[in-house]
């Protein structure tokens, strides 16, 4: 059953293959075995995902169960979830039990899906390796020195090693792609504002979005079909018809014309990561596509301006943990000022001190100019180079990580850490759709294809990556992992 | 030397929205606390906040009024500072594009002219909760039920002169914000409240001297007398040789005085920058000229119009028009009676002072603004004399009765006019005092005039005050007369 795609598992649970109920205990027993080496689970709440299959299941006896009931997911825990703890990764965070859900997981109930638990994360969501997280790392499946990326590394990992079909996570630098990319499985950022960001605990307001992390694109086409639309409880969310997903993705690739920005294929990349797009490449060219060389000047100020933008918003989103009303807080403060200042210290870790520290002194007074404004001018031209070369081209692609998944502990300098979302964060800088698909492996570590669009071209990526996964069997290979541990 | 003040006000005004300006939560006063505070006002992880169209249009309907500029973008920032009662650690408020811009209002001096006052420009914001100190043991409660409660700032430029304009300047804000119904104007529930820069400098000096703000005044009389003292304070700091610092202070008003709260070396970074959970605020020409078409008629318009069209006296419009209540209750009164003069005597004469004395506000008059129009418009056709008007007007008061007609019949109050019965009445009265009469003729004819009140007097008692004054006047003389 754990092979199989959140597709095929619909189609089984149609046909009466299985119930709900075996399928989702299935997967529980997978996750009781493997997840103590993995650790891609914060949070497993089982007892609630058998009664939502018994639901499923009963549903399905009754004739009204939708396309994806009984399918059961899992949520990075970033997602609030009524009733359930919702950490954020972080021990500020390790007491807090919403009193509400997502508006992505009140969706993705409402469509019968079922939620085996919360997923590991860098806390806060800042990292790129999943080492961050209060919770400790995730191994990636593929080989369990390596890290699974991060920051929806909880996910990716989960997805790779078949204790989940599909699970949910966030990206605000590159934290769907990055990691699914190291993984080997399917990731998608869609536009920003496509997806309500109600009730995802804030890192970076303007460029967090939620996106669908699976085995195929085809399978995020059914799980952007749930989650897309707009959200009158989000400001931001943009209110705009959603397409089905899943209707364009056969459509032929024949005249797509593919550009290859040459700012992603310079200094720093390895070189099979980019034999591995480059092969890639071809098979959208035997396809019918063409494929040209475009310009995006500004990519190398893309890091700096997402290290003003992210940590002057996180300063600010995350000053509401403060030990007064929930949360972390520090034993018998003194008075209000060792209350605030203890309860953070002792809360937050090593990284997201580091970002609040960052933002809180590029919004000062003296340096906002200098920093935040100057920043965002750096973003609208960001921005302006995918217009501009979407203009010539209907997708870019390249590889989603200059390297394949590294060495738990081996980046011990956070500069070198943040290198790593090089080809990643232009893309929310900008609010564009990013997927990243597997395309090979180095040293038996997977690699991503990262396949770029204009806005709201979701559909688009969708067609394009679910036609290069019609043609290639990369998406299809399990790590030695998943067998031995089932 | 001669020393001038320089006044400038920040007014917090509370609008009157049903739920808050990010949350749907209430915003009713009183309740207990923490029971008004949903998930968004109590900062909880993942909630966003979405605008209250309410208060915008309301913001707008203020810059409107006071003929300000409005412009198509405003944006909404953060302002980034930690305190228990503050729960997501920073307020949404607006700095760099507020809705409204520059504007200006008229307030109007004892003297009976006018001056002009500029707005520098208004924004939108949250409230802050409350921190409770008390029954807590050495610990501070927090109540959030304020908490995104919506408030408009509007701030001054420093136009004001003394502390006399600075109140006059207040009043006139609370009674555009009022006219407008856009808040309750309550000061004693904090739905008005202000802050205070006051400097001095020398007579004839540009420059501007050092300011200190004085924080939160929440009522007309503590702004003049906090002013008061802050003006002479600095003038004696000064003339002793010593210099104003730049600082926050607090009124006390059981000392009345302020007090040093911190000074700016001690003032906060705020850390400005646009909310990024919230778009733009964009308003175009049409949603304007909709505003605009529902204001109501503001104070200033019914002020000139109550003197021009209704030939009332500068001084008598200006009270009349100074809230809302009043001035509907006047063109009421008005309305039933047709007589702008007498309406506005009778409300500033007898209603206003029974209200004082039971400390009652207009709205809730026991009499109403048809009784009372009513009651006139009988002393205005001779039904009743002025002297009944009074009674009626009690009895009104007390509930005795719906309306001035039924008061006037149960009482027998009306007017006596039939010359016969009051020819009557003046025979039995001349009749029964000989040794007036008597007085009477013996007097100087030119001091018969004043003897003749007696006589009156009698009559007037003897028809229980309902005979016509005049009419006595009249006959009584003639009787009189009659007997030299």
């Amino acid at each position: 059953m754990h092979d199989k795609t959140v597709t095929q598992l619909a189609a089984a649970l149609k046909s009466g293959e299985f119930s709900s109920r075996e399928l989702t205990s299935h997967f529980l027993q997978r996750i009781e075995q493997a997840d103590g080496t993995l650790n891609s689970f914060i949070t497993v709440t089982a007892e609630q995902a058998l009664n939502q299959a018994d639901v499923a299941d009963q549903a399905r006896a009754a004739g009204n169960a939708g396309a994806l009931a009984g399918i059961p997911l899992a949520l990075k825990d970033i997602f609030c979830t009524h009733g359930v703890k919702t950490t954020c990764g972080s021990k500020m965070l390790d007491n807090f039990i919403a009193p509400y859900d997502a508006t992505v997981v009140e969706k993705l109930s409402a469509a019968g899906t079922i939620s085996l638990g919360k997923t590991n994360m860098d806390e806060f969501a800042m990292g790129s390796s999943n080492e961050n997280s209060y919770f400790g790392a995730v191994k990636n499946p593929w080989d369990l020195s390596a890290v699974p990326g991060g920051s929806s590394g909880g996910s990716a990992a989960a997805v790779a090693a078949g204790l989940v079909p599909a699970a949910m996570g966030t990206d605000t630098g590159g934290s769907i792609r990055q990691p699914a990319a190291f993984c080997g499985i399917t990731g998608l950022k869609p536009t920003y504002g496509r997806v309500s960001r109600y009730g995802i605990i804030a890192y970076a307001s303007s460029l967090d979005q939620a996106g669908p992390m699976a085995r195929s694109a085809e399978d995020c086409a059914h799980l952007l079909n749930v989650i897309a639309g707009h959200d009158v409880r989000d400001s931001t969310s943009v209110a705009r018809g959603v397409p089905d997903y899943t209707e364009t993705l056969n459509a032929p690739l024949s005249g797509l014309k593919i550009g290859l920005p040459k700012e992603y294929f310079g200094d720093g990349l390895d070189p099979e990561v980019e034999k591995a797009v480059r092969e890639a490449v071809k098979v959208y060219e035997s396809l019918g596509a063409t494929v040209r060389e475009v310009s995006l000047p500004h990519t190398h100020y893309a890091i700096p301006a997402y290290y003003v933008i992210a940590p002057a918003e996180a300063s600010s989103n995350l000053s509401r943990y403060d030990g007064v009303r929930f949360g972390h807080r520090c034993d018998a403060p003194a008075d209000l000022i060792d209350l605030y200042t203890r309860s953070r210290a002792e809360g937050f870790g090593e990284e997201v001190k580091r970002r609040i520290l960052i933002g809180t002194h590029t919004l000062s007074e003296g340096f906002f100019d200098a920093y935040y404004t100057k920043a965002q001018k750096v973003r609208r031209l960001i921005r302006q180079d995918f217009l501009d070369a979407f203009e010539d081209v209907d997708v870019l692609m390249g590889p989603a990580s200059p390297t394949p998944a590294f060495d738990l502990g081996a980046k011990k300098d956070p500069v070198s850490m943040y290198l790593q979302d090089i080809y990643t964060i232009a893309v929310n800088l900008a609010g564009i759709p990013g997927i990243s698909v597997p395309a090979g492996f180095a040293g038996g570590r997977p690699i991503g294809l990262q396949i770029l669009g204009t806005h709201f071209a979701e559909a688009q990526l969708l067609n394009v990556a679910h036609q290069f996964q019609q043609a290639t069997d990369w998406h299809l290979k399990r790590p030695a992992f998943a067998e031995e541990n089932a | 030397m001669q020393w001038e003040t320089v006044i400038g006000l920040e007014v917090h005004v509370q609008l009157a929205t049903r739920s808050k300006i990010f949350s749907g939560a209430s915003t009713a006063f009183g309740a207990e606390p923490n029971t008004q505070a949903c998930a968004v006002d109590l900062g909880l992880p993942g909630v966003l906040p979405v605008l209250n169209e309410q208060a915008v249009a309301m913001a707008v309907q203020f810059g409107l009024a006071v003929h300000a500029d409005i412009p198509e973008v405003s944006v909404f920032d953060r302002k980034n500072y930690f305190y228990p009662d503050l729960p997501k650690g920073y307020q949404t408020s607006q700095m760099y594009h507020p809705i409204v811009g520059a504007g200006e209002v008229e307030i109007t001096l004892d003297d009976g002219t006018t001056k002009r006052i500029r707005i520098h420009h208004a924004h939108l914001e949250e409230d802050a909760g409350k921190s409770l100190h008390e029954d807590f043991h050495g610990m501070t409660g927090i109540d959030l039920n304020r908490a995104g409660t919506p408030l408009l700032e509007i701030v001054s430029e420093p136009d004001m002169r003394n502390a006399k304009e600075a109140a006059a300047y207040l009043k006139a804000i609370h009674s555009i914000v009022t006219y407008l119904g856009i808040s309750d104007g309550n000061m004693a529930e904090g739905s008005m409240r202000c802050d205070v820069n006051v400097s001095v400098r020398p007579k004839g000096q540009e420059a501007f001297g050092t300011r200190a703000e004085i924080k939160n005044v929440n009522s007309f009389r503590f702004v003049e007398r906090a002013i008061a003292f802050e003006v002479e304070r600095q003038i004696e700091l000064i003339e002793d040789g010593g210099k104003v610092v730049q600082e926050t202070r607090l009124f006390d008003p059981e000392r009345d005085e302020t007090r040093s709260m911190r000074t700016k070396e001690e003032a906060n970074d705020y850390r400005y920058f646009p909310c990024p959970d919230l778009l733009p605020v964009v308003l175009d020409q049409a949603y304007l000229e909709h505003l605009r078409s529902q204001l109501p008629e503001l104070p200033a318009d019914k002020r000139a119009r109550f003197q021009a069209a209704l030939g009332l006296s500068a001084y008598d419009a200006n009270v009349l028009s100074a809230s809302r209540e009043m001035a509907e209750f006047f063109e009421e009164v008005h309305r039933v009676c047709g007589d702008a003069k007498q309406a506005a005597n009778w409300v500033q004469g007898e209603l206003s002072g029974a209200l004082n004395r039971e400390n009652l506000s207009i709205t809730n008059s026991p009499v109403s603004a048809r009784q009372l129009g009513e009651l006139i418009s009988r002393v205005l056709d001779d039904t009743i004399n002025g002297k009944a008007a009074k009674e009626v007007f009690q009895a009104l008061w007390n509930g005795q009765g719906e309306s001035a007609d039924e008061v006037i019949e149960t009482k027998g109050l009306k007017q006596v006019t039939d010359s016969g019965a009051i020819e009557a009445m003046i025979d039995q009265v001349i009749a029964e005092s000989p040794a007036q009469v008597a007085q009477y003729r013996d007097s100087e004819p030119e001091k018969r005039g004043k003897m003749i009140g007696y006589f009156v007097g009698q009559v007037m008692k003897a028809s229980r005050g309902t005979a016509n004054p005049q009419q006595v006047n009249g006959l009584l003389k003639e009787k009189l007369d009659a007997l030299l």
